[in-house]
């Protein structure tokens, strides 16, 4: 394998990484805070890219209006799915709450058969994005480095809201402890809410950044990219976003380069990465960055 | 010999050290307290000895036998019971169900048996269900005993969570806070029922408990700890005029 | 005493008439009937084994899909003629060892329930020691690694391409049957010692433990015997619609199970018969929606899919507004059917009789 094969597979890898990455961080904040692992999180990816596609075909908005928007829109589904299908369970034991993020995934999955199609469609990928790129003499297509970087970009945009900001505060607070954070006068719902409205933004941004990598959308198409963020999220660390962050890179890495160095094991890929999962789940639960929770007895 | 030793056991949580070098032990028929200010290390003894926890350091023997930091299942079988402080009933169970499950334990029909009910299984299930009624009526509960566990009033309820840790028949009954929640007249009638079952059932008894009143009137010895550390042992004149148990529980709790 | 035996006497009738009427569908109902009826009893057998494991034991797997994979291939490649095999083969021929083989359908498919259950006991050995949305998205891992393999390993399972020409040996008498055995062996466990730990283990894991039940080997029984009858499901599944595409087969399974079983009610396998029955009815006889209907002048375009969206969105109020489900953990039994009906025995009587007080019933007179 040549120099320039290795990077651009690796690049390759870093980019995917950053997919993952970008949708991990939204499971990763809704479960830090409900302790919930929102089932249907990869199905408001899909959403995401059908919004965004939508735009640009049946609107005839420009990709840089249609694309911002669709995450705006996803955002206010993702505040609309808590209120109705997850506020409504806090109180129950959770298990319910799981059964119901099950459901509405189940939901939004038919709801995307029946109103977009079966049938692939083919997402337009904008030319900038579409040229390509000569970097340390290997071929890359532009649409790779700008991934990453906007998958950067929105983590640290991110990470500023979190860190710098009151309600990025309350953030922090709630997944420490919810109970108490109430009782100080922060309004949890208020809270709650933004951050599913931003995990659900964040997930969009990664909808449609997979559907200019991999330019087919159809309504089952966030179950797998939602499975192996959520492997992200664990491998990092469930709850820590920048765990999540860390987790999508080196995920992403992992599966190219097991598809570059083992060429016969590609139709493995998915297996390789459950197994990562089940291993974490059983030896490591608190993944790469996280603590460990033991039960008050 | 000793049926129940704690030898510098220590329990830390990361940097915090809930149980400290604690040693102590429990003669067969014993009746002996456990009390401290809240946070002071009870129930996370109660949880070493039946095997939640397992100890950072130290020793833990019964009967004989090392059970430090064995499954808490396999310390049942070995003659463990214990109660919870917020009492841990199974609600998808009746009274008589919940006590029954303490009995499983000792079953030794294979899951077949069960399935084709043949006669090992019937037979075991049937002496089971005779030994719980009878274990129910010893604590008149029996009339109760196909209500929801629970639907039953919070006195009962703990007598409840007794009657099915003595149908694992113990030898030794860990109680934590059994008077926790209740009124005056309830906390009298524990008070006779607990050295009762002390001497119906062959027990010896591990007892938490806040109330001094209860723990003063009833147990021979008592051990106070604070800190995960032990501070004071003895009968109760001597804890009640202890300094460094006043001191601990300064703000807390009455005497007698 | 004298309940038990009008119980099991009743219980005995039912089932002989039970069997006159499959007899007489067998013989009379045109194929499309018999297919919903062989389909009931299919998904009655997935509702039940998800219910020992989620509502009785409290273990939320989502494996189902992976067991019933593996007792549909084992029953398919096992019951296929030589002849078909090479058919289906074209791309890379099958593993010799299987190529000849032709068994009949019961070993076919008790074997294929003994593989499920053997990769249920691999499964549920290490994932069962994980807790609640843990061990669902685990088992899910392990299901989705299963459907890798199928796809993957084509000199077994031909891959990709799947499975057709599987020979049609599922009729009611099967489905049927073996749906009343999942139903039997699951009521006697449950009814058992062995379940009331389980339910221990459900309503208080930590409890449980310390009264000695074994949470693993406890866990691991129900798993295991669940996965079991899966596989058996899968089987029938399989010599019924006679084709496997690993790409859609049993995709959406897991989420129907548990669809099915939460709205017939967690523990409640009266409630899983009836809700399985009912979902495969409506959901044939919504069928009609998703091509275009008239109503009256109005031509209404049918949507394909709609029916999944109804029950995905069913499921959805359901789990929010009326979490017990039909049966909650109620189950039928013959004093519960006198007691309802003794009102309307009375008056048809019409002997003056007053109704019965309601019997107390305890655990020994509602076994069957």
């Amino acid at each position: 394998m040549t120099l320039s094969l290795f990077f651009q597979h690796l690049a390759n890898g870093i980019s995917l990484g950053s997919l993952y990455a970008l949708i991990a961080i939204g499971y990763t904040m809704v479960y830090g805070i409900l302790r919930l692992i929102n089932f249907a999180h990869g199905d408001i990816v899909m959403l995401g890219s059908y919004i965004a596609f939508y735009g640009v075909v049946m609107f005839f908005l420009p990709w840089w209006v249609s694309f911002p928007l669709a995450i705006l829109l996803t955002g206010v589904v993702g505040i609309i799915i808590e209120r109705t299908a997850y506020k409504p369970l806090r109180e129950v034991p959770r298990i319910n709450l799981f059964t119901s993020a099950v459901a509405v995934s189940f939901l939004l999955e038919n709801l995307g058969l029946v109103i977009f199609g079966a049938r692939p469609k083919g997402f337009h990928r904008p030319p900038v994005m579409d040229t390509v790129l000569y970097i340390g003499g290997a071929a890359v297509v532009s649409y790779t480095p700008i991934i990453i970087l906007t998958a950067l970009v929105l983590f640290g945009g991110l990470m500023f809201v979190v860190h710098r900001t009151k309600v990025g505060m309350a953030m922090r607070a709630l997944s420490k402890d919810i109970e108490t954070t109430g009782l100080m006068g922060v309004n949890t719902d208020q809270v709650i809410t933004f951050s599913f409205a931003l995990g659900s933004a964040l997930a969009a941004a990664g909808g449609i950044l997979w559907a200019i990598k991999f330019p087919q959308i159809q309504p089952l198409m966030g179950v797998m990219p939602g499975l192996k963020a959520f492997i992200a999220a664990v491998l990092g660390g469930i709850g820590d976003i920048t765990g999540a962050l860390i987790g999508g890179f080196l995920l992403g890495i992992a599966e190219i380069m097991l598809v570059a160095f083992m060429p016969n094991l590609a139709g493995y890929r998915d297996a390789f990465a459950y197994s990562i999962l089940i291993l974490l789940l059983l030896f490591r639960p608190t993944g790469i960055m996280g603590e460990m929770e033991p039960e008050k007895v | 010999m000793s049926l129940l030793r704690l030898d510098g056991v220590t329990k830390c949580f990361g940097g915090l050290t809930a149980v400290n070098n604690f040693s102590t032990e429990l003669a067969p028929g014993e009746l002996c307290a456990l009390i401290g200010p809240n946070g002071s290390g009870k129930t996370t003894i109660f949880n070493l000895i039946t095997g939640i926890y397992t100890p950072t350091a130290g020793r833990i023997t019964f009967n004989g036998t090392d059970i430090t930091g064995k499954r808490p299942d396999i310390i049942a079988s070995l003659g463990v019971a214990r109660t919870f402080q917020n009492i841990r009933l199974f609600n998808g169970l009746d009274v008589l169900g919940n006590v029954l499950v303490g009995h499983h334990l000792r079953l030794r029909s294979d899951p077949f048996s069960a399935i084709l009910r043949a006669p090992n299984y019937a037979r075991e299930e049937k002496e089971m269900r005779q030994e719980a009624m009878e274990l129910l009526g010893a604590l008149s509960l029996d009339h109760l005993a196909h209500e929801d566990a629970t639907s039953l009033p919070y006195g009962q309820q703990r007598k409840l969570e007794i009657a099915r840790a003595l149908a694992t028949r113990p030898r030794l009954l860990l109680l934590d806070e059994p008077a926790a929640g209740m009124n005056p007249g309830e906390s009298e009638e524990l008070m006779r029922f607990i050295p009762h079952i002390l001497d119906a059932f062959d027990l010896t008894i591990f007892l938490i408990e806040h109330q001094m009143r209860v723990v003063m009137g009833i147990c021979p010895r008592i051990i106070a700890i604070d800190h995960g550390e032990t501070i004071a042992e003895g009968p109760p004149e001597a804890i009640q005029n202890n300094p460094r148990v006043i001191e601990a529980y300064l703000g807390v709790g009455e005497y007698a | 005493m004298m309940k038990i035996t009008r119980n099991r006497i009743l219980t005995l009738i039912t089932l002989v008439v039970f069997a006159g009427f499959l007899a007489y569908s067998q013989a009379t109902f045109n194929p499309y009937i018999l297919r919903i009826m062989n389909l009931c009893a299919i998904f009655t057998i997935f509702a039940v084994t998800f219910n020992l494991v989620y509502g009785y034991t409290g273990q939320f797997s989502l494996g189902h899909a992976g067991f019933a994979a593996v007792g549909a291939y084992t029953a398919a490649l096992l019951t296929m003629t030589p002849v078909q095999k090479e058919l289906n083969f074209f791309l890379e021929p099958i593993v010799p060892v299987l190529a000849n083989v032709q068994w009949p359908f019961l070993p076919a498919m008790l074997l294929g329930g003994v593989l499920a259950a053997v990769v249920g006991f691999l499964i549920g050995w290490p994932a069962l020691r994980l807790r609640g949305d843990y061990l669902a998205i685990a088992t899910l891992g392990f299901g989705e690694i299963i459907r890798v393999l199928f796809v993957n390993m084509q000199r077994v399972t031909n891959g990709s391409l799947g499975l057709k020409g599987i020979p049609e040996y599922t009729n009611v008498y099967w489905s049927w049957g073996l749906a009343l055995v999942t139903i039997f062996v699951t009521k006697r466990l449950v009814d058992s010692s062995y379940g009331r730990a389980l339910k221990a283990i459900r309503d208080d894991e930590v409890a449980a433990e310390a009264l000695g039940v074994k949470l693993s080997y406890h866990k691991i029984l129900a798993f295991t015997l669940s996965s079991f009858f899966v596989g058996i499901a899968g089987a029938l599944l399989a010599n019924l619609i006679s084709t496997i595409d690993p790409k859609v087969f049993l995709f959406f399974l897991t989420y129907q199970v548990v669809g099915i079983t939460v709205m017939g009610g967690m523990s409640s396998l009266t409630g899983s018969t009836v809700s399985a029955c009912l979902y495969t009815v409506f959901l044939e006889a919504l069928r009609p929606v998703e091509s275009p209907f008239s109503i009256g002048p109005l031509r209404v375009p049918g949507v394909p899919g709609m029916r999944m969206v109804i029950f995905s969105a069913l499921l959805l109020l359901v789990i929010l507004f009326y979490r017990r489900g039909l049966f909650g953990q109620a189950e039928f039994s013959w004093d519960w059917f006198f007691e309802k009906t003794s009102a309307l025995r009375a008056r048809l009587g019409r002997t003056g009789k007053t109704a019965p007080a309601p019997s107390i019933e305890s655990e020994e007179e509602e076994r069957p």
